[in-house]
């Protein structure tokens, strides 16, 4: 019984709450919902693969502090994420930057869709549909059939 | 005894495979029938004896005989009888095997079923099968034998991950394995294809069947891992975009876009290349997820039995096997020739479209998923987040998503758009004015998300209208259109099911992301909280002893404007054998959505009492996500069953032959 106890104890100790958590949370709804939004985008640099929003571990809780300090204070969403990339590099984003390196990332998909569209169109203009209708072999087994 | 019998079995697996390449191959060089039938016959002694082996495994864990490595890491003495079983894919060697068992059962269905199929490419098909269960039953017998004994058994196992002890979790393995692995009968028949060094319609029309059999399957596996992880992960994710996730995404989508490109091969023979091209594209996806999960080279929450040094291995494999198959298709597929013409509009212009953009958003996945080791290779450490596939993958879905109602109502060769528009007007401004309505009653506003919800409605009802305009109710009246829609073939019912499940889908995902309450507080007994509408009080609290677990169970009653809606009863579990906590979600069924209750650790609450964090999320719509592939996966069931496909290909009479059919 008290072996349970212990048990359901050191159970409590192993879990902490993520992002909804009422402790951590701003008193302004607004700034809050920024700072929410914020986090969805923010990857837990330890976790394997989750924002801080989610992870309940503890560099996640204290990047949301740092977050949630910087909203608070008075900064951009933009101001807070670059400051996030100086300190722990682009890997933190959880969306990646548009920019030259990240090219291939974001333009193959479209160039993809897009290449194939022109094929497809310069296909359809240069091939219209030839119906040279029947020869008259096939007229007369059509016949043929038709009369059965 | 029985584990050693198991490991003799899986040898003879590897022969019997050996047997049945080896066969076919001489079979199909010299023309011998004896030969190709010993060939099929080595496929279905393979599948026996992998079976066997299985059996042998499933036995060891169901007997909790901790001499087996493997029973002694994932399984335990305490652990329900289905989560025994499910151990036995719970790991990599186990996992691997159920992949085998699938791989050769496959093998043995191409053989016994194939029946319909011209002589020598059923022998390549089957020879192809049988490599491929050369490479994978070898990796299980020399890389990754589940059946290994321990020279020092302990007296209790490790158990299973918790996580993983969840009936949804136990069958999605057994659905995903037989989806992944059916892709390879399709990859089989590409590669006898283009051995034989023609594509014909018939072709497509026996690719068909085994498409939309894997298809069905991984749709329901993806369905049970995605509803595992709403209830399980203890905040409602369905879908996060995870490298495993898309691991079994990528290869649906290829044969999403196979099966409407087989359509366009088998009845116009057009986009033959094409079609032969998604067949070896699906299986290689099935082979890159199976190796992505296994060798940790992308970081995953849903990571898997990781093994950098096997993982190695499995490259080599599908390297080798997506390699011959690329490279015989590069050789061969020039020579295929090129198929009928067709209009701009027309039903075979749609189904382009259709594969382009799904081709496009494929490689979107792929490139998300892939990108983060690419930047690796030149120094970078970059992540690719949920936010790039919602935008790109989002983005390219939506236009294809636009076109497919109008698609099946153009004809072949040559449709008319404004056919298709007379009949679809109606169903368009319907559609919109649900979006509307949508967009004035939900709060917060939000038009993204409104269009999202109206372009699933304007999926479910084109499809609607298309299959009314079949029944011709207007000229026909109620009785007779309904007999003619009885009548209609069963493909036809799929497919109408199938877009009607992706409608259905659309609206539940836009739904449930954009519009979910999340609220939390930490309550003590009798204290309630507001999320949106409802009401949640903490009645009781109390210690629970499960089967393996020692759980806190919180009972809450949920109330809506004083009306009791449901008692919610959500546990945080702690389970000894792996000391680790889970959480048992509660969820109480409203409006197609759920009230997702959520018990936390304890904190000290208002003055001193003891309190528990409670987090409660309203997901409105939460449940079409789900329903709707489970209609999809049902469509393609429907349509497996179509009469055109069981009894398999009329004969078709030489030119010249066709002569009237008698008169009846």
């Amino acid at each position: 019984m008290i072996a349970r106890r212990l048990l359901a104890i050191l159970a409590a100790v192993f879990c902490v709450a993520a992002a909804a958590d009422p402790a951590e949370r701003l008193p302004d709804p607004a700034l809050e919902a920024r700072a929410r939004a914020v986090f969805t985008q923010i990857r837990c640099v330890v976790c394997q693969n989750e924002s801080i929003d989610d992870s309940e571990a503890d560099i996640a809780r204290d990047l949301r502090q740092t977050i949630r300090r910087q909203i608070a204070s008075g900064r951009s969403d933009a101001e807070v994420k670059d400051f996030l990339v100086r300190r722990y590099g682009e890997f933190i984003l959880l969306q990646p930057r548009f920019s030259i390196e990240n090219a291939a990332l974001w333009l193959t998909p479209v160039l993809i869709a897009l290449v194939g569209g022109v094929a497809f169109a310069a296909r359809a203009r240069r091939a219209p549909v030839e119906n040279k209708g029947l020869t008259e072999e096939e007229e007369a087994r059509l016949a043929r059939l038709r009369e059965v | 005894m029985i584990a050693e019998l198991g490991s003799f079995a899986l040898v003879l697996g590897l022969i019997m495979s050996l047997a049945q390449a080896g066969f076919s191959i001489a079979g199909r060089v010299r023309g011998s029938a004896a030969m190709m039938g010993a060939g099929e016959g080595a496929a279905g002694g393979a599948f026996i004896a992998v079976a066997f082996a299985f059996g042998a495994l499933m036995f060891a864990f169901v007997t909790s005989d901790f001499s087996v490595a493997n029973v002694a890491e994932n399984s335990h003495t305490a652990k329900p009888m289905i989560y025994k079983i499910a151990g036995v894919w719970g790991s990599h060697e186990g996992s691997m095997m159920l992949w085998c068992l699938a791989l050769t059962g496959f093998g043995a269905a191409v053989a016994l079923l194939g029946q319909g199929l011209p002589a020598k490419l059923k022998a390549s098909a089957v020879a192809c099968q049988g490599v491929l269960g050369l490479l994978f039953v070898g990796y299980t017998v020399f890389a990754s034998n589940p059946l290994l004994r321990l020279a020092d058994p302990p007296v209790e196992g490790r158990s299973l991950n918790p996580l993983l002890q969840d009936p949804f979790l136990a069958i999605h393995p057994p659905f995903l394995y037989s989806g992944y692995v059916g892709m390879s009968v399709v990859f089989s028949l590409a590669v006898a294809a283009l051995i034989e060094g023609k594509v014909e319609p018939a072709w497509a029309r026996w690719v068909r069947p085994w498409t939309l059999a894997a298809w069905s399957l991984l749709t329901v596996g993806i369905t049970l891992g995605s509803f595992w992880s709403y209830y399980v992960l203890g905040w409602g994710g369905w879908w996060a975009w995870d490298p495993v996730e898309n691991a079994s995404f990528m290869p649906w989508l290829a044969a999403t876009a196979l099966l409407h490109s087989a359509i366009v091969t088998e009845k116009r023979g057009a986009m033959a290349a094409w079609t032969v091209f998604l067949a070896l594209l699906a299986f290689t996806f099935s082979m890159l997820g199976a190796f992505l999960v296994r060798s940790g080279v992308l970081l995953s929450v849903h990571a898997f039995a990781i093994d950098p040094k096997r993982g190695t291995l499995l490259l080599e494999i599908l390297g080798l096997a997506a390699g011959s198959g690329f490279a015989l298709f590069a050789w061969r597929a020039p020579t295929l020739a090129p198929g009928g013409l067709f209009a701009a509009v027309s039903r075979e212009s749609a189904l382009v479209l259709n594969n382009l953009l799904l081709a496009a958003a494929t490689a979107a996945v792929l490139f998300g998923t892939l990108f983060p080791l690419i930047a690796q290779a030149f120094g970078r450490a970059v992540s690719v987040g949920p936010s790039y596939f919602n935008l790109v993958f989002g983005g390219l879905m939506a236009v294809a998503l636009l076109i497919l109602p109008v698609g099946p109502l153009l004809a072949w060769k040559r449709g008319e758009l404004s056919v298709a528009v007379q009949r679809l007007w109606l169903a368009a401004v319907l559609a919109l004015a649900f979006g509307a309505g949508v967009l004035f009653l939900a709060e917060p506003r939000k038009t993204a998300a409104a269009a999202g919800v109206a372009l699933g409605a304007w999926l479910i009802l084109g499809t609607l209208a298309e299959l009314g305009q079949r029944g011709q109710f207007a000229r026909l009246g109620l009785a007779q259109g309904w007999r003619r829609l009885i009548a209609l073939p069963r493909g036809t019912w799929g497919m109408t099911l199938a877009h009607v499940g992706v409608g259905v889908f659309v609206i539940g995902a836009c739904a449930e992301t954009s519009w979910r309450v999340e609220a939390a507080r930490v309550l003590s007994l009798n204290q309630s909280l507001q999320a949106g509408a409802y009401q949640l009080r903490l009645n009781s609290v109390s210690d629970v002893e499960g089967p393996n677990y020692l759980a806190e169970r919180g009972v809450l009653s949920v109330t809506r404007a004083g009306h009791a809606v449901c008692t919610a009863t959500a546990e945080r579990r702690f389970y000894p054998a792996s000391a680790t906590t889970t959480s048992k979600v509660a969820l109480c069924l409203q409006n197609l959505g759920d009230v997702y209750v959520v018990m936390g650790e304890r904190r000290a609450g208002a003055g001193g009492a003891p309190g528990w964090l409670v987090r409660v999320y309203l997901n409105p719509w939460s449940r079409l996500i789900f329903l709707g592939p489970l209609i999809m996966a049902l469509g393609g069931g429907l349509s497996l069953s179509d009469r055109r496909l069981r009894i398999g290909l009329p004969k078709r009479a030489a030119r010249g032959e066709l002569e009237p059919e008698p008169a009846t």
